[in-house]
């Protein structure tokens, strides 16, 4: 069953069309990795998805609700779609316990006690235990990065979206992020993922789509795109990130 | 030239008098100010057109306008335009009101608009409605980088008081010029009127430092 459904769906800036026509089923338990040049829409095809850009055109269901269908259930479909910002944007006042303890507080309505011991089996699920009491700005990139995780998934979302989550940081703290990526894969989680870690599209993607110019120009098995020679855009295009 | 300090000790109660009338301006002014300010900064910042440009309007009369001149205007326009009759204390009292209530706006914008979009985007995308993101994220946040400018606007508040003198309120300033029409010791009276001045400023910008040190700008 598609937990995610573009139907003919466009995105326009003013005059610019940024998604253009776009019709696309995720199923449940997908990863598809987002691959494309910049200023494709990859960030704004995921940043659809939950509602931070509303479409201009066709529509667009998660888990069988409409994009269009008002705030509230926007509202709950954010909830069914949690988001990994490349910059990660935890909140800087808060630990990362309480970063992590936020949502399921303030937005599922738990009680500080049990969201708070919630976040703390989610820490220890990104290996951050230990950093429970530490602030954003104590911690390395890659350690802000997965508590930026584990607030996600704290709301108990069924779709993960992911928006260049290693690409802000220094190649030794890749790794780390990627790992519990590809844990979150193997546990069954759908996810959506843009990056330009062709590794991880290889191994831990069951889909792979190339973007153009607002359009999905290639979608299809990484193995046999990676392998195969379909698109010479998309070649030239690998070429690059290698 | 012959100076005799004990004049101040003479009219001391008078001129505290005059300093707890000042005091009095200021913090209402300023409590006003800072709920008129914290109200047409949230238009200014998240508003739609209409708001926005009542805001921006009212912020822009008000910044392009003489103090002096808004007092005049609130005690002897508006009796004859409305005529709506205020007594000197309550003029001077809206005046400061509506006159650090625009800058405060400003003030309350910029840190709003300070805090990363990121950070609000993070919230909304957990899914808490956009209040809660004002009320838990972004303006916790903004908070912090208010207070500086918010102490210098409170400590330009509290001098511009002493320009009420056009509308004869007597605060401190005012009771310094009665007390010199009487007995002329010009030296002694303004002496220890700016001293005055000096130790609520000082006490204001002490405060605002502790409050600082408190709370980290993140
Ligand atoms: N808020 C916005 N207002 C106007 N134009 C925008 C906005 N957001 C994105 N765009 C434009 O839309 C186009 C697609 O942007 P998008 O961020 O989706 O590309 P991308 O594929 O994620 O690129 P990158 O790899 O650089 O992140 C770009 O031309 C961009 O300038
Ligand atoms: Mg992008």
């Amino acid at each position: 069953m598609s937990i995610i459904e573009f139907k003919n769906v466009s995105k326009h800036f003013g005059a610019l069309k940024v998604l253009d026509e776009v019709d696309l089923n995720i199923d449940q338990g997908e990863v598809v990795v987002l691959i494309g040049p910049s200023g494709s829409g990859k960030s704004t095809l995921l940043r659809c998805i939950n509602g931070l850009e509303m479409i201009t055109g066709g529509d667009l269901l998660v888990d069988d609700i409409s994009v269009l269908a008002g705030y509230a259930k926007l509202r709950e479909i954010r909830q069914e779609a949690g988001m990994v910002f490349q910059q990660f944007n935890l909140f800087p006042q808060l630990t990362a316990l309480d970063n992590v303890a936020f949502g399921p507080k303030h937005v599922r309505g738990q009680s500080t006690h049990e969201a708070r011991a919630q976040a703390l089996a989610l820490l220890d699920k990104v290996g951050l235990k230990d950093r429970a009491d530490h602030f954003p700005n104590e911690l390395s990139g890659g350690q802000q990065q997965r508590v930026a995780i584990a607030r996600a998934l704290a709301v108990k979302p069924k779709v993960m979206l992911f928006d260049e989550p290693t690409s802000a940081l220094d190649p030794e703290l890749k790794q780390e992020v990627l790992n519990v990526m590809r844990n979150l894969a193997e546990e069954g989680m759908t996810m959506v993922v843009v990056t330009h870690e062709m590794s991880f599209a290889k191994h831990v993607g069951s889909r792979l789509i190339f973007m153009e110019n607002g359009k999905i120009a290639v979608d299809g098995h990484p193995h046999e795109i990676l392998a195969g020679d379909s698109n010479p855009r998309l070649k030239d295009f690998l070429r690059h990130v290698h | 030239m012959n100076t005799d300090w004990s004049v101040i000790a003479t009219f001391m109660p008078q001129l505290l008098n005059g300093a707890k009338m000042t005091l009095f301006i200021t913090l209402v002014g300023l409590s006003g100010g800072m709920v008129v300010g914290a109200i047409a900064g949230l238009m200014r910042t998240y508003g739609n057109w209409l708001l926005n440009y009542t805001a921006m309007i009212y912020i822009e009369v008000i910044r392009g306008t003489p103090i002096v001149v808004q007092v005049m205007f609130l005690y002897f326009a508006l009796p004859v335009l409305a005529s709506i009759r205020i007594d000197p204390l309550t003029a001077a009292m809206i005046a400061i009101i509506v006159n650090a209530g625009a800058y405060i706006a400003e003030i309350v914008r910029g840190s709003l608009q300070s805090i990363s979009r990121g950070l609000a985007e993070a919230g909304l995308a957990l899914g808490l409605p956009r209040w809660k993101v004002l009320v838990h994220i972004v303006g916790p946040l903004a908070f912090r980088r208010l207070i500086p400018p918010l102490g210098n606007q409170f400590i330009i508040s509290l001098k511009d008081t002493s320009l009420f003198i056009v509308i004869g309120v007597s605060e401190l300033t005012r009771t310094g010029q009665e007390i010199m029409a009487a007995n002329f010791r010009a030296v002694e009276i303004w002496s220890a009127i700016a001293v005055m001045y000096l130790i609520m400023t000082g006490s204001l910008t002490l405060m605002l430092r502790y409050i600082e040190r408190r709370m980290k700008i993140l």
